[in-house]
């Protein structure tokens, strides 16, 4: 099997592949489950505080969409904990004191609340009656929020590393928990992330929502679902743009290379840096291209103040460079996908204000076209932070060339065929199903996931009448 | 300096705990779909689908605890294990995702149900092949060079691995068997029974066969099992064994539903025990102690004091969910 090799790959170049085709697939996946469970429990609590049938309506509606989109995150998410060491086991022999733990109270603060609680938040709640149902999908909601906090650590000290010192094995260790925790761009990079799943799901819900009130349905869910989540966009959007902009300093003091790669700033500006609003970046020649840029907007963004002096690649050797066009590419489509969930927000506003909300086709169509956008942001936005940091791994101290596990071309090479095949059969299907489910317009007495039904245990009668319909 | 010994043997301990509530947890889950096959009609799949439905993902939580905590506690021997076992690991991963999906898409399409269930039962059983191949592998040692694995990628296909592979499959199949036992009734209760029998003799023959094989793969095998004074801490296993056979063919004869599935829980505790006495103290057999893998003192030291606050809370509330979706299960409406 010298095929691998005869295409130029190396072992390294197919495990970063691999990475970043699994998961690319992965994330997609949690970031729609982490809004999803927080809009189920909200629709819950505003069932059983209004106990009006149209919540919970929606709440079942949702459920069903909740359990397959959850099923393809964890059989996705298995793959990414096994991968350190399959293909990266120098990364993990490395790093495991450090971020080995991180993960490790993932798994035991968020991975089995979220599993122990799904089975009753989905199949339950005939069985436990609608207080402790309430109590099961909030124990789901808090567990992916536990779940980001945990892996959005371990990302950002990748990142940004603090708190660790080195041992005579060469491996990371902590040597200030709280240091290596709440290392210096934890807290943007989560507020930024949890921001983006809740925008993505709003997202998906007023696409879905504005799919059925444009096909005439005067449907009562479809009109709450449309405007909970043009409500979200309205308010969320302008402040994950805030929370963006406040990442982005951060990444300028703790990573300013990325921003450089960001920017496209191959040359050093000594009188205030133009922003370049697009262009072709060439690698081989150190310049964007064809850059259509505003001048000395740059610095004013980032330092706030027009002539301030920004330093660019030319400033750093050549082997820490990161690719700039994919980073600088993926940014702007970070940036412009944001500006649009922000356009559809104020959009939105002003027909709720004129009170077409429901009817205006226009807004309808936006918002539909909308639906993928979260996705793609976060995509776009994973690509840029990852991309940014490289040729290392973790940031500053361990080559992304070093850290990989030793084996041979072929052998990565195949388990990423196998991979590639996999997912796309299966996830395919996945998405198959879930747009048919989103399709169906949610009805009055909707079902919950159709599996459960284990025989009620003799004697015991079920806590609470008249919540099935 | 025996501070440090005494963290590494009780993380030792804790991973191995998990690794095990894995086996016995998803192994029942896994071995429902490895008899899939045998159960063609659809009102049968449903019903098994439905017994484990609202705990599978559970189950499959506690590997996820098994493989990070590894990474977190024994980082070298993490990074030296997945290397060598590359292919049977991704042929679990991939094993796996069929499996799961299918719990979801099977009740999503009428048409491609039956690919599904196709899925659901090549997929456990590529998985469950997978697991017994790894530990086969791991129990025959790796080629370890520094602090790296130097072997290459096919390394853990032997005749002995294979054999692990086809046992650990048999031991899952038992204990779905013995699941459903517990959790249905009827025609497909008495079907379960029946199997049990059959599965039950095999499985003691592959533990027979493992046994006898082990001590030939390494003479440290053999000491630990058959030299004075060991032998007083190894000759109650197999004792043990037979105590636990005997009383799961009075327990199949008599027909006593709750019974078969805790008995054969105990079979795989008896077969696990065997197995940490054979490797302990090595986590790499006979390359790298659990000493030699210990993660820093303070990397162990700061997990334990999750584990220990956690690991009971867990346990208390996935019992609160078995207990939830207790007695047996009917059909599924569809």
């Amino acid at each position: 099997m010298s095929w691998a090799n005869s295409w130029g790959l190396n072992a390294v170049d197919l495990a970063r592949a691999q990475f970043a085709f699994t998961m690319s697939f992965h994330i997609v996946f949690p970031a729609f489950s982490i809004g999803l469970a927080s809009y189920l429990a909200v629709l819950e609590a505003r069932w059983l505080l209004t106990k009006r049938e149209v919540f919970l309506n929606l709440f079942n509606y949702w459920l069903k969409i909740f359990s397959v989109a959850f099923g393809m995150g964890v059989v996705s998410g298995i793959v990414m904990s096994y991968q350190f060491g399959t293909n990266w086991s120098v990364f993990a022999d490395k790093t495991g004191p450090v971020i080995g733990p991180l993960m490790a109270y993932e798994v035991l603060t968020a991975f089995f609340l979220e599993a122990g609680f799904l089975g009753v938040m989905l199949f339950g709640l005939e069985r436990v009656g609608p207080r402790l149902h309430f109590f099961a999908t909030l124990m789901v909601a808090i567990g992916t929020l536990i779940s980001a906090f945990w892996i959005l650590s371990a990302n950002s000290w990748m990142q940004t590393p603090a708190g660790y010192a080195v041992n005579a094995d060469g491996q990371f260790v902590a040597a200030d928990w709280l240091k290596v925790i709440f290392n210096p761009s934890f807290p943007y990079r989560l507020v930024h992330m949890v921001l983006a799943a809740y925008l993505t799901t709003a997202l998906v819900v007023g696409a879905v929502g504005a799919f059925h009130l444009l096909r005439g349905q005067h449907l009562a869910g479809p009109r709450v679902m449309s405007s909970m989540a043009m409500w979200m966009a309205t308010l969320v959007a302008p402040i994950q743009i805030l929370a963006g902009d406040q990442h982005g300093l951060n990444t300028l003091e703790h990573q300013p290379v990325k921003i450089m790669a960001m920017e496209g700033h191959y040359q050093s500006h000594p009188d205030g840096a133009p922003l370049i609003l697009f262009g072709l970046p060439d690698q081989r020649e150190g310049k964007v291209k064809y850059a259509l840029e505003i001048p000395r907007m740059g610095s004013l963004i980032l330092k706030h103040s027009p002539d301030a002096p920004m330093a660019g690649l030319d400033t750093v050797p050549r082997e820490n460079w990161p690719p700039v066009p994919v980073t600088f590419w993926s940014f702007r489509i970070m940036v412009g996908m944001g500006l649009l969930m922000f356009g559809l927000g104020l959009f939105s506003l002003w027909c709720r204000w004129r009170g077409t909300l429901f009817q205006s086709r226009l807004l309808h169509l936006f918002a539909i076209a909308m639906g993928p956008a979260g996705f793609i942001a976060v995509l776009a936005g994973w690509i840029t932070t990852e991309t940014g940091r490289q040729p290392f791994t973790v940031y500053g101290l361990l080559r992304t060339a070093e850290a990989a596990s030793p084996l041979a071309a072929p052998a990565v090479g195949s388990s990423l065929i196998a991979f590639v095949i996999v997912y796309f059969a299966v996830f395919a299907a996945g998405v198959i199903y879930l747009l048919r489910l989103m399709a169906q317009p949610p009805h009055p007495g909707e079902a919950g996931p159709p599996s459960s039904i284990p025989a009620r245990a003799a004697g015991i009668t079920p806590a609470v009448e008249g919540i099935a319909p | 300096m025996s501070a440090v010994i005494d963290l590494a043997t009780l993380w030792a301990f804790i991973i191995a705990f998990a690794v095990f509530v894995y086996v016995v947890m998803d192994g029942f889950d896994l071995g429902l779909g490895i008899l899939f096959p045998l159960f063609p009609a659809k009102a049968d799949r449903d019903v098994i689908m439905n017994s484990v439905a609202p705990v599978w993902d559970g189950n499959e939580t506690w590997l996820v605890l098994g493989g990070g905590g590894m990474m977190a506690a024994f980082p070298l021997a993490y990074s030296v294990l997945m290397p060598a076992l590359y292919t049977p690991i991704i042929a679990m991963l991939i094993g796996l995702i069929f499996r799961g999906v299918a719990f979801e898409f099977r009740w999503r399409t009428q048409g491609e149900r039956n690919h599904w269930d196709l899925a659901f039962a090549g997929g456990s059983w590529l998985a469950a092949l997978a697991q017994g191949i790894a530990l086969g592998a791991i129990l025959q040692g790796v080629h370890v060079e520094g602090r790296h694995y130097a072997g290459g990628w096919w390394d853990w296909l032997t005749s002995f691995s294979i054999l692990t592979g086809v046992s650990l499959a048999i031991g899952y199949a038992l204990l779905g068997a013995t699941w459903l036992v517990l959790k249905t009734e009827g025609v497909l209760r008495d079907k379960a029974y029946h199997l049990c029998w059959y599965l039950l003799f095999a499985m003691l023959a592959a533990i027979a066969t493992v046994s006898i094989a082990t001590p030939f793969l390494h003479i440290q095998y053999a000491q630990r099992w058959f030299t004075w004074p060991n032998v007083i801490l190894t000759a109650p296993v197999p004792i043990a064994v037979a105590i636990i056979t005997a009383l799961l063919l009075r327990a199949l004869a008599n027909r006593q539903d709750s019974q078969p599935f805790t008995l054969t829980l105990s079979l795989f505790a008896l077969s696990y025990a065997g197995l940490g006495i054979s490797m302990y103290p090595y986590i790499v057999p006979q390359s790298i102690t659990i000493w030699q893998a210990a993660s820093p003192e303070n990397s162990q030291l700061f997990m334990l004091v999750g584990v220990t606050i956690l690991i009971p809370l867990i346990l208390g509330y996935t019992a609160w969910a078995y207990w939830v979706f207790r007695g047996k299960v009917r059909g599924g409406y569809h």
